[in-house]
């Protein structure tokens, strides 16, 4: 069985839900569709308020190159326009629409399946362009953007990301299970961009369903299907392709540089839906999860419900009180202050939960114990980082490899001090990120 | 909804259960085998010299914690190990007010001085141990005999080897001097004992087996050379293995997290340099014994080998 290099953990997986089918969601009675739902400059409003909107209608456009169209996921009216609480922690523009309850799509769009072999390459991004797909896993990359590499690299190997190495999270397993056909298609699709590139499946060992149907299916693809240890952080980008591969993904290069790309679960089914049927991103499947949910479920939502409707869905919560509403998983999701936050593109899961040990937990002094070195997948030494940052350095950490961490968390995951090593990590980011901003400003 | 208190935290939300109590207690634990065989050879009047240590050494935590105002860290198990490990490097026979001012030495000085837990560039117990030696030499050299039924006490096999040389050892058998029985500081004793509670840290990944096998190993090569060229004058390799504090201090004391250092590399050239000192020590130098004073020079050297071990790391992150 394959797996990354160097690193990882094995948190509790979780995984209520693999055994749960995808349930529609109905249309909530109001959605919140943020403008922001990508990395890159939020979408332009095509919209204004008492506008009537179809189904599946542009009402952001891309502003700018790295940025994704937005779409009405239902017919009806545009209540207001204001900024809303985002998943990502900010206030962000949003769009409400009230829907009619007649769910109609635009004109031309949600047309009969079109074979995709007789598309020309220019057609096929231009609708993955104007279906707004984005990276689904939590990058939120603009997929045609992603998918047109600089000429001179040339990509030999196209790999799945079906690890779903997050507790909790079964989205992208029960994608794989029901979804075979879109996820496949959609990943033929994407390999079409790159001439003789072969395709690669990494799923982990714990979804045996998943990996048995694929491999019975991929093979008239020619895809292969690789079984991969269960381990955190697998998912990610640079240990996927080492999983995969073989191939390490240097400090500053990107998986195009090594003759890989990634796709996510969910972004290949979305890929199908845009291409061969004209279908724009207006829904995601999710998991609704945690201890303090009475039903747990993965579910498909319409992008822009809120997660107050998602309980209500789910049963309401259960007895226990929630004192911890995550967007994604647990190891590099958000805390969300407000039941009033919308589901987004990238919202892999939605976990209510009840637990007071992280509440309780105090930062004591490092004891040098150097588990979170042994644990980095990416090879730094987040203890050195994490005292820099703490101690104001910041501008030192660099030379420790700072923006080599993607976050995962595995270090404060183990640390027996309970120090919150990723957060001082993220916090470096974000105060190099601003003295750069202000020396560029001051002009030197 | 309403009514839930939501928690704006940063991720992860999920941590793994362990914490510096955890570790402390059972390091502590893991010392119990060696407790228990030095009760066996020396009686129970080590008990009271262990709980004094203990004692002293989590109240003189308290009274640091109080004076300057900070929450108290007392009972986060790394007094108490402190203590333990003090305990086990003294004579059975100290008296108590030596091993309650080794206590402050350790706690105050050494280790809250340099700003507590996590900060301490020595090893608490160890420094506290080398004070006790320079201050009070006879005291701390005079090691009772096991099973006597007075007062009687001795010169230690290092210390035999050091003053009257090799044939005044030639009646000790090495699985003597290894399973206990001889004289020496009580958590010396038995070397099997020790080698119970290592494997538990082991089992627990609380020590990796890095620096107590660098260490060992240096000893162990160093000393065989020596045999090897005259092995009527040079004891040899075996003996140095089982005697003395190599065992206590090569699975207990240098590997303490905080005076070691982090990485892996680091780790084996302090055990190198560790097993290196103790074995010019025990060879050439003016005390019998030597374990204490090499963990404690190498600890001051792990500022400079983590700077060194970090100096290459980051050539990792250099761009072009």
């Amino acid at each position: 069985m394959k797996t990354f290099r160097s690193g990882g953990i094995h948190p509790e997986e979780n995984k209520f839900t693999s055994g749960s089918p995808i349930e529609e969601m109905p249309v909530p009675a109001l959605l919140a569709v943020p403008l922001l739902q990508h990395i890159g400059k939020p979408a332009k409003a095509l919209v204004a308020v008492n506008d009537e909107v179809k189904k599946g209608q542009c009402i952001g456009e891309a502003d700018g190159f790295v940025s994704a169209r937005i779409h009405a996921p239902t017919s009806g009216k545009v209540k207001k326009i204001e900024k809303h609480p985002h998943p990502g922690g900010q206030f962000a523009q949003t769009i409400f629409i009230e829907p009619d309850g007649k769910d109609e799509w635009l004109e031309g769009l949600n047309t009969p399946e079109e074979d995709f072999n007789v598309l020309p390459a220019e057609e096929k991004l231009l609708r993955i362009k104007n279906a707004g797909i984005v990276g689904m896993g939590g990058a939120g990359f603009p997929a045609h953007v992603k998918f047109s590499p600089p000429k001179d690299k040339k990509i030999d190997t196209l790999i799945l990301n079906g690890a779903e190495c997050e507790p909790y999270l079964t989205a992208d397993h029960r994608l794989l299970l029901e979804n075979t056909d879109e996820v496949l298609k959609g990943l033929a699709i994407i390999s079409s961009f790159f001439k003789g590139a072969g395709v690669v499946m990494g799923i982990e060992e714990n979804k045996p369903d998943a990996i048995a149907l694929m491999t019975e299916k991929a093979a008239p693809y020619g895809f292969q299907v690789v079984t991969l240890k269960a381990r955190y952080p697998q998912g990610g980008e640079k240990q996927l392709i080492n999983a995969v591969t073989g191939r390490s993904v240097g400090n500053g290069q990107l998986p195009f540089d090594v003759g890989c790309m990634v796709s996510n679960v969910a972004t290949a089914a979305a890929v199908y839906g845009a291409v061969c049927r004209t279908r724009p991103l207006i829904d995601r499947v999710l998991t609704v999860s945690g201890n303090a949910i009475k039903k747990r479920k993965n579910v498909r939502a319409r992008i822009g419900t809120m997660f107050s409707d998602l309980v209500t869905h789910c049963g309401g919560l259960g007895l226990k009180r929630t004192n911890l509403l995550i967007s994604g998983g647990p190891m590099m999701g958000k805390a969300q202050y407000s039941f009033e936050v919308p589901v987004t593109k990238t919202t892999s899961g939605v976990l209510f939960i009840k637990e007071d040990r992280i509440a309780a937990a105090k930062e004591r002094p490092c004891l040098r114990c150097g588990r979170c070195e042994e644990v980095c997948a990416a090879g730094l030494k987040p203890w050195v980082l994490g005292n820099l940052s703490q101690k104001g350095e910041t501008e030192k950490t660099a030379e420790y490899g700072l923006s080599q961490c993607m976050e995962c968390g595995s270090c404060s995951y183990v640390c027996p001090s309970k120090r919150d090593l990723v957060h001082w990590i993220k916090y470096a980011k974000t105060i190099n990120a601003d003295i750069k901003k202000r020396a560029v400003k001051s002009g030197n | 909804m309403e009514n839930s208190k939501l928690l704006a935290s940063y991720p992860p939300y999920v941590r793994e259960e362990d914490s510096i109590e955890k570790i402390m207690y059972t390091v502590s634990a893991a010392l119990l085998p060696a407790i228990g065989a030095s009760v066996y050879y020396f009686g129970p009047r080590i008990l009271a010299l262990l709980l004094v240590c203990v004692f002293s050494s989590a109240g003189f935590e308290y009274l640091f914690n109080r004076v300057r105002k900070q929450e108290p860290t007392f009972l986060d198990g790394s007094a108490v190990l402190t203590g333990v490990l003090l305990a086990l490097n003294l004579p059975s026979n100290l008296p108590l007010w030596m091993a309650a001012l080794g206590a402050f030495v350790a706690i105050v000085i050494v280790k809250q001085l340099f700003g507590g837990l996590g900060f301490n560039i020595f090893n608490p117990a160890l420094a506290a141990r080398v004070f006790l030696l320079i201050s009070f030499p006879v005291a701390m050299t005079s090691w009772p005999v096991p099973f006597a039924v007075d007062a009687q006490t001795a010169a230690s096999p290092l210390g035999i080897l050091k003053t009257e040389g090799l044939q005044a050892l030639s009646s000790m058998s090495l699985w003597q001097a290894f399973s206990g029985g001889i004289g020496g500081s009580f958590g010396e004793t038995s070397g099997l004992a020790l080698l119970l509670g290592a494997a538990v840290l082991f089992w627990k990944r609380y020590i990796t087996w890095i620096i107590p096998f660098s260490f060992i190993g240096m000893v162990f090569a160093f000393t065989g050379v020596f045999y090897l060229i005259d092995p009527s004058v040079y004891a040899s390799p075996l003996f140095h293995m089982a005697t003395g504090g190599l065992l206590l201090g090569a699975f207990f004391m240098a590997t303490d997290m905080v005076t070691s250092p982090v990485s892996k590399r680091g780790q084996f050239v302090f055990g190198l340099g560790c097993g290196l000192l103790t074995a010019v020590i025990r060879l050439f130098g003016g005390y019998p014994e030597g374990v204490s004073f090499a963990i404690l020079i190498m600890n001051a050297f792990v500022p400079l080998i983590d700077r060194w071990d970090s100096y290459s790391n980051s050539k990792n992150w250099k761009v072009g």
